[in-house]
């Protein structure tokens, strides 16, 4: 080969580049090593981290079971190590199972169109506040205190640099969901968009239809995220909002400590071209059959350049795909009954302890620590390996003495009666 | 398909034709052959200012996006609505029914600063 | 003749809704050990949803074969070659998936305690070390979710270092050549963007640089090797034009793929990068993401990195978020750590001889399959080329056949196309990347099928024009899908 180019030795490939920037040393890395010692290092790794430990953390991120099904089909070549469905003749089977995505969603979330998926719940939000912006031509976001912290922080760096401020507004303290005079009171005729997240960062069910009246009688979106999916499988979908934003780990999506995982962007028919991300659309082939492509891609990086919706490229089409087979693994009836298993266990959970909040919860509720502190609480639950809820002093210094705790259908009663014994001040060994 | 005489044209292929104290405002054959199959138009609201020379908005076909430049300054007053439900108008009639916006002139004048039927006839000729 | 490629059944396959029937489960949840609670009673009646209408209920039979049936109808990197120009198709090692599905890494949540996070962040730092020594750079931010994500941090790290230097400054120069990401990145960042034109080389035309380069441009994006495969052979004076006007010089670290072992922007004046895992290192592209876009700085910028740092304190891995001066955080957690582990893997797997030597294999490649086409094809940019080639459709135009048409006519032969019409500077592109995964013998059936087409744009131009011919889907209407748009499946009296 390096004869038909002309060329004596690999080194003539780079000859052309300039002398002083080819390099003389090797790359200062450890050699190659065998498929075996691979394996053997990340086991080695794996074994470093918990193991065999209950959880009760949420917070963003759930601990749901992942049916055989999802990885057996997502591993398979033709979706694992294809591209992004460009070339539609060749990539049905992606266009296909992404139009079914998508509806899902709708379905879940009772609006009109949702895209393929944006990077994770955490960038969908300010993506939807953005969007907002473009819609009402406004700058300005009000976001809920509990909304996730750590989706609140990326809205903020999204915002620093572009036209949009973000200000913030309180929760009430005794019900633990919004402060819907506190968000009147900041409502002006600047304000784009009213973010709120339900359920929300404390685990308790919103109002969101009197959120969705302040936000409109003031010609502002409401924008609703979600974090845990397995909710939608019980509570009312957010209807009265313009744009739903969320996150779709609970959906078989591995914890994988952070990602990658999936979120999605959903919106009313009329605000379609403004959404950013890839979208897939039903249409015919030459020969009449029905098939799948792309569509409204002219909204995107790659033809509207700087004049786009967003600059995303990639959409999570794997860890989506994952999403779709849980999603018809369970099903109508089966993401039902998650969803009332969730609710029993974590109910059950929380019966015995003292709630900080008197809001409806779904699957995470906050728990006060009485004579013992939280940390004091954790560790000896680590003793039983279980690692406890979030400590929420962390974001909310007021609630300091709180923990965050989610219980799903994986949360064993022995376990949870662990738990409760451990905010017992003073306890004896048991 | 020939350019009209009583429409005036620009170098970025809209035209503009009176009708009373409106100027009503499309986009050229040429630009529509050019673009192909198009899509969606994206049009200003009445009551919208538009300045000559400035984007008044875009009309896109499925891998490209273009700009429509306002050949004269004034105010939208009605919009094609007809359009967004059938955007293929543009490639079927960009003379006629294919109309874009109406819009009061505030600088009549500037008419006359526009390419002629014959100009414009001359200067896409010369592009092909 | 087209010896790649025979017809074989896929079967139909009607979606997963048009198939349901009331009652029919995939599932089976565990008896409750605890009472169960009314949900009515504990949410608010109102809170309460009634069915989800329309959600699938099909079996767990329906559904292996419901997917697998769709999978037939997809092309993979696992059935053969993806000519994709800055995609970097490369072969996704099986081993990279075992890993990351290993349940101490797999099932680590964010938020447990650092003392029972240890391997997952000895991974993290690690791949921080790898990526910093192959890029030649101070320190690397593993957060970011993609290229584009990447990107805007980057830039954002620019516009953090020249806010604390006083003035922000307006705009961002990026090349005519650049793929899309990078004007679209600049504006969200508020920067207002300026097209610099490349020369007749296809690179980055040094004495325009230096007319435009003032105290307004905060940074040059440019990717190198650029999008025509081209060394900025200029790179050094490029960064010394823009760093003495106190402005930086960003790299899309896209064609990486051209560099590992070979050369290392750090040595060339580069200030901030991004990589693509999903390119450059192995991850799978699964259909269109995820994907992985770390950043990697010199020292000046490293104050800005998102929060929070990843630090080796008293023999123990910890997460330092007293960062004053970061930029925040551009995602939630730490970033897409399963695509960090393939990555790893596949660095572990190379070796520093071995990323090298992938490096020369997919330069040769690129350069065997110039070779091959050059007389078949317009080659606009002669410059010599490396892990890529862009060629241009001008002798088949003049037949009436388009690059479009010569892709689709790819497929009869059992290839994915390249990537058509892109970059923009080249009229009627032909972008071809072939990766170090493909032998000779795949490149050459490639250069058959490429040869041939070009013979059949001049003796039968209409099969090339309305191909492809023998897949199960024939060309789409994108015109219809894009006019009237059908984003979901709606039941019948719906519709």
């Amino acid at each position: 080969m390096l004869a038909s180019c002309g060329l004596e030795s690999a080194d003539g490939l780079f000859a052309h580049l300039p002398e002083d920037v080819r390099l003389k040393e090797p790359l200062a890395l450890a050699p190659g090593i065998s498929e075996y010692e691979i394996v053997d290092y990340f086991c080695s790794r794996a074994s470093e981290n918990a193991n065999g430990y209950a959880s009760f953390l949420g917070a963003g991120v759930y601990a749901h079971y992942r049916p055989v099904m999802v990885d057996t089909v997502i591993s398979r070549g033709e979706f694992l190590t294809s591209y992004t469905p460009y070339q539609a003749e060749i990539s049905q089977g992606t266009l296909t199972t992404i139009f079914e995505f998508q509806t899902m969603i709708c379905q879940l979330t009772a609006m009109d169109v949702a895209n393929a998926s944006m990077y994770d719940g955490s960038t969908s939000v300010p993506e939807a506040a953005l969007m907002a912006s473009r819609i009402t031509g406004r700058n300005r976001v009000l976001a809920a205190r509990t909304v996730h912290p750590e989706y609140r922080e990326v809205l903020r760096t999204y915002a620093r640099h572009g036209r949009l401020s973000i200000e913030e507004f309180e929760y009430a303290p005794d019900s633990g969901t919004l402060n819907l005079e506190d968000l009147e009171a900041k409502m002006d005729d600047q304000t784009a968009a009213v973010i709120i997240q339900s359920p929300n960062f404390f685990g308790i069910v919103e109002d969101a239809k009197a959120a969705a009246a302040i936000a409109h009688k003031h010609g502002a979106l409401l924008v609703v995220v979600f974090s845990e999916a397995v909710s939608l499988g019980i509570l009312q979908p957010p209807a009265d909002a313009d744009i739903v934003a969320g996150e779709l780990q609970s959906f078989a999506i591995a914890p994988s400590y952070g990602g990658p995982y999936a979120g999605i962007i959903a919106t009313k028919e009329r605000f379609i071209r403004q959404m950013p991300g890839r979208l897939v659309g039903e249409t015919l082939d030459s020969r009449g059959a029905r098939a799948f492509c792309l569509t409204l891609a002219t909204r995107e990086q790659h033809i509207r350049r700087e004049k786009a919706t967003s600059n995303i490229c990639t959409n999570q089409a794997l860890i989506a795909l994952m999403a779709t087979v849980f999603m018809s693994v369970y099903g109508k009836q089966g993401l039902r009954e998650l969803a009332e298993q969730n609710l029993a266990k974590t109910h059950y959970l929380a019966n015995k302890l003292k709630r900080r909040f008197a809001g409806p919860f779904f699957n995470e509720f906050v728990a006060s620590a009485d004579g013992i502190s939280p940390d004091e609480i954790n560790r000896s639950l680590l003793k039983k390996k279980i690692i406890g809820g979030l400590a929420l002093a962390r974001w909310y210094p007021e609630l300091k003495e709180c923990v965050l705790l989610c219980a799903t259908e994986m949360a064993k009663r022995e376990q949870m009666d662990e738990v409760a014994n451990a905010f017992l001040p003073a306890q004896q060994t048991t | 398909m020939t350019y009209p005489e009583n429409f005036r044209y620009t170098k970025e292929h809209e035209w503009v034709r009176v009708e009373g104290d409106l100027g009503v405002i499309g986009i050229t054959n040429h630009a529509q052959q050019e673009l192909g199959d198009i899509v969606y138009v994206d049009l200003p609201k009445p009551g919208t200012l538009v300045e000559q020379g400035k984007s008044l908005g875009s009309v896109e076909s499925v891998k490209a996006v273009s700009d429509i430049y306002s050949p004269v300054s004034g105010e939208v007053v009605e919009v094609n609505e007809s359009l967004g439900q059938s955007p293929e108008k543009l490639n079927q009639d960009p003379h006629g029914t294919a109309w874009l916006v109406k819009i009061r002139l505030s600088v009549p004048d500037q008419l006359k600063s526009l390419l002629s039927a014959a100009d414009y006839q001359a200067y896409v000729g010369a592009e092909s | 003749m087209i010896g790649k490629v025979r017809s074989h059944i896929t079967q139909n396959e009607l979606l997963l809704f048009e198939q349901s029937s009331p009652g029919k489960k995939g599932y089976q949840l565990p008896e409750l050990d605890v009472p169960p609670v009314d949900a009515a009673t504990v949410l608010g009646a109102t809170n309460v949803r009634s069915e989800i209408a329309g959600f699938p209920e099909v079996s767990e039979v329906e559904i292996i074969r419901h997917f697998t049936r769709l999978s037939t109808w997809n092309y993979a990197i696992d059935l053969g070659l993806y000519p994709l120009g800055s995609c970097t198709m490369k072969y996704n090692p099986r081993v990279n998936e075992l890993v990351a599905r290993l349940d101490g890494l797999a099932w680590a949540h964010p938020y447990q305690p650092e003392a029972l996070a240890q391997g997952a962040l000895e991974v993290m730092a690690r791949l921080e070390a790898a990526l910093a020594e192959i890029t030649g750079m101070d320190a690397v931010t593993l957060q970011p979710a993609a290229g584009a994500h990447g990107e805007l941090t980057g830039i954002l790290l620019v516009r953090a270092l020249l806010e604390k230097r006083g003035n922000p400054r307006k705009k961002v120069l990026i090349p005519d050549s650049a793929h899309g990401t990078n004007p679209a990145t600049a504006a969200i960042a508020g920067y207002a963007i300026e097209n610099i034109r490349s020369n007749e080389r296809g690179t980055v035309d040094l004495a325009q640089l230096e007319r435009i380069v003032d105290n307004d441009v905060a940074a040059l994006m440019v990717t190198n090797p650029n999008t025509l495969g081209v060394f900025e052979e200029n790179i050094k004076s490029i960064a010394e034009i823009l760093h003495k006007k106190g402005a930086l010089l960003y790299m899309d670290g896209a064609n990486m793929n051209a560099l590992v072992g070979i050369a290392k922007p750090g040595d060339f004046g580069v200030d901030v990068m991004h990589l693509n895992l999903h390119k450059t290192f192995s991850t799978p592209h699964g259909g269109g993401g995820p994907g992985s876009g770390p950043v990697a700085v010199k020292k000046i910028l490293e104050p800005f990195l998102p929060l929070p740092r990843l630090k080796h304190v008293r023999n123990k891995w910890t997460f330092d978020y007293k960062r004053p001066r970061s930029i925040g955080r551009v995602r939630a957690f730490y970033g897409n750590f399963g695509v960090m582990v393939r990555a790893l893997a596949y660095i572990l797997a190379h070796g520093g001889n071995g990323l090298r030597n992938a490096t020369v294999d997919a330069v040769l490649n690129a350069n065997y399959l110039r070779k091959k086409l050059e007389p078949h094809f317009d080659l606009p940019y002669t410059a010599p080329n490396m892990h890529e080639v862009v060629f241009s459709d001008d002798r088949q135009a003049k037949l009436g056949v388009r690059t479009g048409d010569i892709a689709k006519r790819l497929i009869d032969y059992g290839f994915h196309p390249y990537t058509v019409s892109f970059p923009l500077i080249v009229h009627g592109a032909l972008m071809i990347e072939p990766t170090e995964t493909e032998s000779k013998r795949e490149l050459d059936l490639f250069v058959d099928a490429m040869i041939s087409i070009a013979r059949e744009a001049e003796t039968d131009p209409e099969i090339v024009r309305t191909a492809p011919h023998g897949t199960r889907t024939s060309r789409v209407d994108e015109v219809t899908a894009a006019r009237r748009p059908v984003l979901r499946w709606k039941p019948d009296e719906a519709k």
